[in-house]
């Protein structure tokens, strides 16, 4: 019988594309494996681009077959992930993965507390962006699967967030990824949580069942892989029924480590346009504020997506931190300095709690176990909120 | 060809074109002697008494001036990517079945492909300038008939003045002129700002030529090229193509990797205590270079800071520190954008300076020198700090050196570069090709921090306490080879054939470029 020809393509090609490549397989009956490489780096790594291929052929077990690759100086990581998925997309029962080794520098991990101030959106299946977003010290990177990523290419970002999070170093950057909504994001788990991500971000959350159902199944794979590392999640509230539930959710999961707010979605739900004064969203924004205090995890406020109007942003901040949110996404790196700048304590704030803090620490050396300032008792939250600022205060450079 | 290896270890041949080389001896160890070349004496009365030097076209400039073959033509490169006279010039030339010119000009641009068949067919024997683009990539090749000499701006007016290099005929496109040949580049329809390249051209050429696209009644003021110096004018429809001559402004970069470069850079400049009252900068109009500025205007406005004098290329943003009173004078070069060209036509104090000023070795003295800081760029800088700003990592011929060489004297001289571009790393074991000894190379300030020449104490001392991220160069490099996946391998050149090679300041040969298999 004679085999049809079959062809799947993968990646991206064109003048203006960079940092990435593209990749057509075609099913041969005979001939063995015929590859055609052409390389921007073809002088410097052509070599080594070919051997990547040549070796990933015969892990999946490729015998015939021709691979067209046109490649526009794709780090190693993008065409791995580029050429496993023509290779799924021509071969769905394939299911074994090709994994990089993982680069030393990313095996650390994260805290509960961690700080939160910013996180950067990265698009899931734009690979030229994630190498050097870690240099603009954001507290956070997400590599998203969700909104930024084409519907069609769901797949293709799987794998490469998959290989971004063995390789690329985000020089010490909390690490989080936002995954689909649910049930959908229940399937992307797998391809995250065995490479140490910290953070998973749950978007349109709506009750703590999403949230245990995410746990279940990091849980699952986390004993599969024997990951050790703690996972945290961030639920996103994004409706008018996530609020309601948004205290249920923050509590859902002793691994929820913060709570956010998505407000595009939210105005669309209660059926109004999201403003720049933000009227609009007050009352969601402070029922999350206050569910997250209850529930003892980090109040998370919304991105801000003007990147040309950065005083606009500073403003968002203050205002957002005078509401008692800890942080703001961010989707151009230049948003960051700025948001961190925003959220750092005021020189009054300093004072304020280099006082307390040192007024309790006298206490703690004496033995006292009520601790005052002047004529006024000191509550423990007030003690700790101190802490943070100083703590704050420091990392700001103060 | 004999290749003998230079004081800085590089191999290269002894003579090229039928002319004897000097090796380069290392830097500041040579210096011609001897005196400057000289043009012939010509009399007044050989020149018309009314002062109309008009002849009626190119071919008939050419004729008059004596054109033979294998003669020397130089052309300058201030219509930049805009020019369409050099090839009108060459198509010129190949109508009067002209052979084996030593094509002459201040620089290249890739609209100069057009030449590419007058180079295969014979008209131009080789080029010695720079070989952009697909000139480089012909060059590279191997497939021009002579071998290729890139020099600097400095280098091609030391060429000139010490003789190792004689031009029969300088073709000077003036955006305006006047019959007698006073030419200026500050006015008409192709108004590309100076035409300072072209000063050497015309005071040692042996015939001028001046050609314009708007011819005004004598005088034409200000006469950048002086009539005394021209033997004809000739008159054409356009230049050029206006829009390419100069681009209507300069935009700062949107790359945040960039960005935070020149923040760097900005930061670099006010810690190590570069950025004083008084102090001087070399200005230039690259997408970091335009950056570093802004970010440097808003640290001098806090400190209260004035600079003396900024050395262009003028931009807008050079414009706007003058008129904020941030900087006293600029010393212009050349101008990069319109506002450039408006304000160096209104100010008192934005001069129209002849760019011989800072790039003359044979100079009594240099401004490039005497410049606080310069910030560049170049596409591969090695471990010892040795730059290449010619060729790429895949040894083709791309970019010509322009004032680069010269500017590496200034006091602190500043590469600003990424440490990869896509997969291509910047920072390697060694340059394809070198440019710049590493001596006068102070630090390199990329995305993954800034690595201080080792010579440089006083800078790393400087920044003993800074946060700026100060890094040893070689782990740099390891790096950036762990995150393009291992070392670039080298390109595959044929060492018997050199196609191009490159001077250094002072005339002597720094290193090769070789034939790309």
């Amino acid at each position: 019988m004679k085999i049809k020809s079959v062809k799947s393509s993968a990646g991206q090609r064109g003048e203006l594309v960079r940092s990435d490549c593209y990749f057509e397989l075609t099913k041969k009956s005979s001939g063995g494996i015929k590859l055609k490489l052409k390389s921007k780096v073809e002088s410097m790594y052509g070599e080594s681009i070919k051997n990547m291929i040549l070796d990933m052929s015969k892990f999946f077990g490729l015998k015939n077959a021709e691979i067209l690759c046109e490649d526009s100086g794709a780090l190693p990581f993008v065409i791995a992930a580029r050429f496993e998925l023509a290779v799924k997309r021509l071969h769905p029962e394939i299911t074994k993965e090709y994994l990089l080794p993982i680069n030393k520098k990313n095996l650390y991990s994260t805290t509960k507390d961690h700080l939160r101030r910013s996180r950067l959106y990265l698009p899931g299946n734009e690979p030229k962006f994630f190498v050097n977003a870690g240099l603009h010290n954001p507290d956070a990177v997400i590599l998203d699967l969700e909104d930024s990523v084409a519907p069609t290419e769901k797949d293709a970002a799987q794998l490469l967030v998959r290989n971004a999070l063995c390789s690329v170093d985000f020089y010490g950057c909390e690490r989080m990824v936002r995954i689909n909504q649910l049930p959908k994001g229940l399937n992307d788990l797998k391809f995250i949580v065995p490479h140490n991500v910290h953070v998973i971000l749950i978007p349109k959350c709506e009750s703590a069942e999403q949230v245990k159902q995410v746990d279940a199944e990091v849980q699952k794979l986390k004993k599969k892989h024997k990951v050790t590392n703690e996972i945290y999640y961030m639920p996103i509230i994004e409706s008018a029924l996530g609020v309601i539930k948004s205290y249920e959710i923050a509590s859902a999961s002793k691994h929820v480590c913060a709570l956010s707010i998505g407000l595009e979605d939210y105005t669309a739900d209660i059926g109004t346009q999201k403003t720049n004064e933000g009227k609009e969203s007050l009352f969601a924004r402070q029922m999350v504020v206050n569910a997250s205090r209850a529930a003892g995890v980090q109040p998370i406020d919304s991105v801000f997506s003007d990147v040309s109007d950065m005083e606009a942003l500073r403003q968002s901040v203050i205002e957002a931190k005078s509401l008692g949110f800890e942080g703001k996404g961010c989707i151009h790196p230049r948003q960051i300095e700025v948001i961190h700048e925003a959220f750092a304590p005021t020189t009054e704030e300093i004072e304020k709690a280099k006082k307390i803090v040192e007024a309790f620490n006298e206490a703690e050396k004496k033995g006292l176990s009520v601790v005052s300032l002047g004529s006024k008792m000191i509550d423990p939250p007030v003690v700790k909120r101190a802490q943070k600022i100083l703590q704050l205060s420091s990392i700001n450079g103060h | 060809m004999n290749l003998v290896k230079n004081a800085a270890g590089r191999l290269v041949p002894t003579k090229v074109n039928g002319q004897q080389q000097i090796p380069f001896q290392g830097i500041n160890k040579y210096k011609p002697l001897g005196s400057k070349a000289k043009p012939p004496i010509r009399t007044c009365i050989d020149y018309p008494e009314d002062g109309n030097k008009v002849v009626k076209n190119l071919k008939e400039a050419l004729r008059k001036a004596g054109l033979k073959d294998g003669m020397t033509i130089s052309t300058h490169h201030h219509l930049r990517n805009g020019d369409i006279v050099t090839n009108l010039l060459f198509d010129t030339i190949k109508e009067m079945k002209i052979k084996n010119i030593r094509w002459f000009p201040s620089a290249s641009f890739p609209v100069h492909s057009h030449l590419i068949k007058y180079l295969e067919d014979g008209t131009i024997h080789h080029i010695e300038g720079s070989m952009n683009g697909p000139l480089g990539k012909f060059t590279s090749e191997g497939k021009m008939k002579g071998v290729g000499v890139l020099r600097s701006h400095g280098g091609r007016y030391q060429s000139i003045q010490d003789g190792e290099v004689h031009i029969d005929i300088a073709v000077i496109a003036a955006p305006t002129s006047d019959p007698f040949g006073n030419a200026t580049g500050d006015q008409g329809k192709s108004a590309c700002g100076l035409l300072g390249f072209a000063l050497a051209d015309s005071e040692y050429a042996d015939k001028v030529i001046v050609v314009t696209d708007n011819l005004i009644p004598f005088p034409c003021v200000p006469w950048q090229i002086q009539g005394n110096n021209v033997d004809y004018v000739v008159q054409v429809d356009s230049l050029g193509d206006p829009a390419k001559i100069v681009s209507g402004t300069t935009e700062v970069t949107k790359s945040p990797d960039r960005l935070l470069i020149a923040e760097y850079v900005a930061q670099f400049l006010d810690e190590t205590g570069i950025m004083k009252d008084g102090f001087s900068l070399q200005a230039g109009a690259g997408g970091i270079n335009l950056a570093f500025l802004l970010f440097l205007k808003e640290k001098m406005k806090q400190k209260n800071v004035k600079a003396r004098f900024m050395r262009g290329g003028s931009t807008k943003y050079l414009v706007e520190m003058l008129e904020e009173g941030l900087i006293d004078y600029i010393l212009d070069g050349q101008t990069f954008d319109l506002e450039g060209v408006r304000s160096m036509r209104e100010n008192h104090n934005h001069v129209n300076t002849n760019p011989f000023t800072s790039y003359n070795f044979h100079g009594k003295g240099n401004f490039a020198s005497m410049v606080d800081s310069v910030v560049l760029g170049a596409t591969e800088v090695d471990v010892n700090f040795n730059a290449n700003v010619v060729t790429h990592s895949d040894g083709y011929l791309l970019h010509g050196i322009g004032g680069w060489q010269n500017c590496l004297y200034s006091k602190c001289t500043i590469l600003a570069i990424p440490s990869f571009r896509d997969r291509i790393p910047v920072i390697v074991d060694e340059v394809t090709t070198l440019c710049g000894p590493g001596e006068l190379i102070d630090v390199i300030i990329t995305e993954r921090g800034i690595c201080i020449n080792p010579k440089r104490k006083d800078l790393l001392k400087a920044l003993e306490n800074s946060n700026l991220p100060i890094r040893n160069i070689k782990e740099l490099k390891k790096e950036i080879n762990e995150i393009c996946g291992g070392k670039p391998a080298k390109p595959k050149l044929n060492k018997n054939n050199v196609v191009a090679i490159i001077k250094w300041v002072d005339g002597t040969v720094l290193d090769s470029v070789f034939e790309v298999r």
